[in-house]
């Protein structure tokens, strides 16, 4: 089919946004406290990757979804057990380190390696999906060294809509980047293969569908049975420290006064220098 | 020894350099005195002879792509002059701004180098060395970080460093070729709210945090979601302040609750949000981490509304916390405001 795509979505999981983070310093290097039993979600910007990529596919006939995602097996399985039941897609897990301290060169490395080697991928088709940042490291670098490596020129970030122009052989799209001051910029690609990393995007957040979730399930822990093993590279990467934020405020709580005199205090302030 | 490029670019006008750009000069001027380094400018920018009158006192050596190819921020032309110039510089350490334009090709120019990169730097320290100051895991955790392989590029988020601001003059620009690739995307323009509907103005001295008390019942068993449009909007207009929005508030578009209309998932902050610089912050009808910690870790000045006087979120947080309901404080902070103006 001339409009079918071969949509990428790399994700990684994360610390759920609920859960008090301590950083510890191990043997491995910095970490998190107990990162292990925390908690874990899909991370938020990549959700919104994999939920758009998801539509999209739908929209084209023939297109195929591979979700890859980098993490430590069982916090993958964890994770996949809430995610699988939102859209269907073929899970390419990797066995690695979770968390933020990690370098993110050594990441890439295997994520396009890994994506380079996926069985029936036509790099023709490829749309590479992703957040354009993690929520963990936030760097918003892993998604163009994938693109750099698999040799993808057209690169977007910030995306929140993409819109199809032409169906038939081009495949050309229209792309909104979020930039400064508030503003979209609006670009024509001529096609597919591209990298979009994306922020929020227009969809909600699919509901549970036990049928594609029970569909992705047949596949996943096979997938995760087989997960390779990465071990990531420093890269000359080192941390002299890691800490939370010392700054706590000393807060005056005003409870005794009536709206109008919290006006004038507030008013005072804001044409204070 | 370390030698420096700075990368910088031309703003809409092509002329002229971004502020962003003047920053990351400031931090390499800075850098460049410390490590007793020789320093280059990069310059892409349609006219970038125009642009480059504004480092004539840095004392630099100029570098610079120029032409129309260059007038749109795209990833294969700006990959190419970006590449193009590390090249020509041959630079140890590549400082760049923060900015969407080089935010999306900063990484790929690294890679195409041999180089390395790390972004959202907000200091640069060290004696003889160099450490990057950045955080973690959405502004949570704060690290200091290093690397022994070079090049490596850091990128610098914006107001993190005073804007060079030397004479204009005429400057010495070298000028370097590019060999371009075959260009598949087209810049079309920009979308953006019509002028008196944007509400995101990074350059404003205050950030108004909206919540989502502000769609929720009032005393009176209503919701007055066309009120808290009016107040809101009322406020931005008479103060010039920026929007930030908590994400529950943003998201009740999704969910079928009550919105209000001007709010975008662009004016989150907080960990799936920005996390915007502001002199001053006043935070209304809002509970939570989101807004009180990591939205707000770079806002100086930290005031509060909220009608619990338990959240424990604004304690520590905020400098000030009024326990009263904002509606009735910002009708009347708007009708002062307003007053003073007239």
């Amino acid at each position: 089919m001339a409009n079918a795509l071969h949509i990428v979505v790399c994700a990684g999981i994360v610390p759920d946004p609920l859960q008090t983070l301590e950083p510890v310093t191990g043997p491995a290097g910095p970490g998190l406290k107990n990162e292990m039993v925390l908690p874990a979600v899909l991370d938020p910007w990549a959700a919104s990757a994999l939920y758009e990529a998801a539509a999209l596919a739908a929209k084209n006939p023939g297109s195929k979804l591979w979700l890859v995602s980098l993490g430590p097996k069982a916090k993958l399985q964890q994770v996949m057990m809430t995610v699988a039941q939102k859209v269907p897609f073929e899970l390419v897990p990797i066995d690695g380190p979770i968390g933020g301290f990690p370098d993110a060169h050594s990441t890439a490395a295997v994520l396009a390696e890994t994506i380079a080697a996926l069985p029936g991928l036509d790099r023709t088709k490829l749309l590479l999906f992703g957040g354009w940042e993690s929520a963990t490291r936030g760097a918003g670098v892993t998604l163009q060294l994938v693109g750099e490596r698999l040799g993808i020129t057209d690169q977007f970030q910030g995306v929140d809509q993409i819109v199809q122009i032409d169906l038939g052989d081009s495949g050309s799209f229209e792309v909104l980047e979020r930039v400064e001051g508030g503003k979209h910029q609006v670009s024509v690609c001529a096609g597919a293969p591209a990298v979009l990393g994306w922020a929020t995007g227009n969809l909600a957040e699919p509901r549970n569908n036990p049928q594609v979730g029970m569909a992705n399930m047949r596949t996943i822990m096979p997938a995760l049975q087989k997960a390779k093993a990465a071990k990531l590279d420093a890269n000359g990467l080192s941390y002299v420290s890691v800490s939370l934020p010392k700054q706590q405020r000393t807060t005056r709580v005003v409870k005794d006064l009536t709206p109008d005199e919290i006006a004038v205090e507030l008013v005072a302030w804001i044409g204070a220098e | 020894m370390e030698t420096i490029l700075v990368l910088t670019h031309a703003d809409e006008t092509g002329s002229a350099l971004t502020r962003a750009s003047l920053e990351t000069v400031t931090a390499g001027l800075e850098l460049a005195t410390r490590l007793s380094a020789p320093l280059t400018i990069g310059i892409v920018a349609t006219d970038a002879t125009s642009a480059a009158a504004a480092l004539a006192e840095t004392g630099a050596r100029l570098l610079a792509v120029s032409g129309e190819a260059f007038a749109q921020a795209r990833y294969a032309s700006d990959a190419a002059a970006c590449e193009a110039l590390c090249r020509a510089a041959n630079a140890t350490i590549v400082l760049a701004p923060g900015s969407s334009r080089f935010t999306r090709v900063a990484a790929g120019v690294a890679h195409r180098l041999s180089g390395y990169i790390d972004t959202h730097i907000t200091a640069l320290g060290g004696a003889n060395t160099i450490e990057a100051s950045r955080w973690f895991y959405r502004q949570r955790i704060e690290a200091v970080i290093s690397r022994d392989l070079r090049p490596w590029f850091l990128l610098l988020d914006a107001g993190t460093h005073a804007a060079f601001a030397g004479a204009s003059g005429a400057a010495k620009v070298e000028e370097v070729a590019v060999q371009l690739p075959a260009l598949r995307t087209t810049v079309s323009g920009f979308r953006a709210p019509q002028q008196d509907q944007q509400t995101i103005r990074p350059d404003a001295k205050m950030l108004l945090v909206a919540g989502a008390g502000w769609t929720k019942k009032q005393p009176d068993g209503q919701i007055h979601v066309a009120e808290a449009a009016k107040l809101i909007l009322g406020f931005l207009h008479v103060t010039g302040a920026s929007l930030g929005s908590s994400k529950s508030l943003v998201d009740q578009g999704g969910e079928g609750e009550p919105v209000l209309p001007f709010l975008t998932h662009m004016n989150q902050i907080g960990q799936t949000g920005a996390t915007p610089r502001h002199a001053k912050g006043l935070s209304t009808c809002c509970h939570g981490e989101e807004p009180h910690v990591v939205g707000w870790r770079f806002i100086a000045d930290r005031r509060a509304i909220s009608l619990d006087p338990n959240c424990g979120w604004t304690r520590g947080k905020a400098d000030v916390v009024y326990v009263a309901d904002a509606f009735p404080v910002m009708a009347k902070v708007n009708a002062l405001l307003e007053a003073a103006k007239a």
